[in-house]
């Protein structure tokens, strides 16, 4: 089965959160996601210096299966994004909760935080679809 | 509805395969990268369970007769024995009931291979159109098939193979079929590339799969299966043709036997009709450069002049591997030239796309 990192946390609709403890978190998709989706071959992603709101869809994941929107699992500003999917999407299936991360958020509000899944939280909810 | 599972599913399995549905067949969709795949048969070979798809075969002394009003190539083409044709049948309204291969052993003795997802309607038609002929109609579930595609897959079989079977299939030309010992063995796929289709007896199929393993041949699921045909223009049953489509609006012309005109087979006063007036719409091939990936029923708009605008439409749609760009099958106007360029509603975004030939890769290259 997928593997779900316990120092994470998640939305339902399959992104991660890893709080970096200075204001920021790095978004990406679960392994899970990654495994439903297929071969990457296309990733979409936000624009630095965009403000984004949850549940905003900021990007595209691009499969050979299906095109699929990504959530923005909380507010705030993209201060980075992983560029190396643009020549190396595949990073998405072969580490979805390392090299394969999406973007960088500013917190607007860490409190957020609290609205999201935690591990087992996560798993649950894939268990039930 | 119950789950069929071929007689290679456990193999499957121990491949670390990914199985989903396929009209009621529990068939691998990939076996980690489908894309890895796709390239294994482009670069080297790679190998298919087909052992779903339906077999046929068609034997007595009225065999030729039912074929040549059954499909809309002419059987009575076929003269050496092996030799095979790829053809459409039809109902009487003209449209695609299947696409199918038929083998021929003999004017008495044909094989021919259907879809899996039309076995039961096909085998109806058939029976149907059967009647007052003199010949028999036997399905026969007892094989496996596996297609072995790619540049290297005929080294890598000949490995397997008895010194009777070699000498059999040494420079067999493309679209034959012989039987020798348990195997029969065919030059047909599904991918543009060279290869084999193998017809295996249950009983060794198992062993097979795993000594082409052994040799070197990457198992492929699904999912390479697609990108492999939609980058070599052929088309898939269901979504690039179906009942409600004329062989003429499915780049199946050249699958349809006009001479002699007075062979009458099923469909023939319609397609005759459709083509003196000239108003079918045709299969086209898409290309997108950009990011992107075209998708099954995204709309193509193209403009017909005077600020008119007509919808076609995407039949099959992908990201290819070999190309590193998103191709498409569409049906659109008859007007519609090589070269044009039209929109396609992506994501509720107009996107231009170049018009091509519906074919994109043979044997490893770029063809349009």
């Amino acid at each position: 089965m997928s593997n779900i990192p316990s120092e994470l946390k998640y939305a339902t609709s399959h992104e991660w959160v890893r709080n970096e403890g200075d204001g920021t978190v790095t978004v990406g998709i679960t392994d899970h996601a990654q495994d439903l989706l297929g071969d990457m071959v296309f990733v979409e992603l936000p624009d630095v210096g965009d403000e984004v709101s949850t549940g905003d869809d900021v990007c595209v994941a691009e499969s050979v299966k299906a095109a699929s929107d990504i959530y923005a699992p909380v507010s705030g500003e993209v201060i980075e994004v992983n560029e190396d999917l643009e020549d190396s999407p595949e990073l998405v299936n072969s580490d979805a909760f390392g090299d394969g991360w999406l973007f960088k958020l500013k917190l607007d509000d860490a409190s957020e935080l609290e609205n999201l899944l935690d591990a087992q939280g996560y798993k649950n909810s894939i268990d039930e679809d | 509805m119950m789950t069929n599972k071929t007689v290679l599913h456990a193999k499957h399995l121990a491949s670390g395969a990914k199985m989903v549905d396929f009209h009621g067949w529990e068939m691998p969709i990939n076996y980690g990268s489908q894309i890895e795949e796709h390239h294994a048969v482009r670069q080297n070979a790679g190998m298919f369970d087909v052992s779903h798809m339906t077999i046929v075969d068609v034997q007595g002394t009225d065999a030729k007769a039912f074929l040549r009003r059954l499909v809309i190539n002419d059987v009575a083409k076929l003269t050496v024995a092996g030799k095979a044709l790829y053809t459409g049948m039809l109902n009487e309204e003209g449209g695609v009931i299947d696409d199918l291969i038929i083998y021929f052993f003999s004017d008495t003795n044909y094989r021919l291979v259907v879809n899996s997802a039309t076995r039961e309607k096909d085998l109806a038609w058939m029976t149907k159109q059967a009647a007052g002929f003199d010949l028999t109609i036997t399905e026969r579930p007892e094989f496996g098939m596996i297609a072995v595609q790619g540049p290297q897959a005929k080294a890598k079989v000949a490995k397997l193979l008895t010194p009777a079977q070699i000498v059999a299939v040494e420079g067999m030309k493309p679209f034959f079929g012989v039987q020798v010992g348990d195997l029969f063995i065919a030059t047909t796929g599904y991918t543009g590339e060279d290869g084999y289709e193998i017809i295996v007896p249950d009983s060794a199929a198992e062993d097979f799969w795993q000594k082409l393993i052994d040799a070197g041949v990457a198992p492929c699921g699904l999912g390479a299966r697609d990108t492999l045909r939609l980058e070599a223009g052929m088309n898939l049953y269901g979504l690039d043709m179906d009942e409600t489509v004329s062989p003429l609006a499915a780049n199946m012309a050249w699958t349809i036997s006009w001479e002699p005109t007075d062979r009458a087979f099923i469909g023939r006063d319609v397609l005759t009709a459709q083509k003196a007036a000239g108003e079918q719409p045709k299969l086209v091939g898409l290309v997108l450069t950009e990011k992107g990936v075209l998708r099954t029923g995204q709309k193509v708009l193209t403009d017909l002049g005077d600020g008119a605008l007509f919808e076609g439409i995407i039949t099959s749609g992908t990201f290819s591997p070999t190309l590193g760009h998103s191709v498409a099958l569409a049906r659109v106007p008859r007007s519609v030239k090589v070269g044009d360029i039209v929109e396609v509603e992506m994501r509720k975004k107009l996107v231009k796309v170049q018009v091509t030939k519906p074919s994109f890769v043979r044997n490893g290259k770029k063809v349009f």
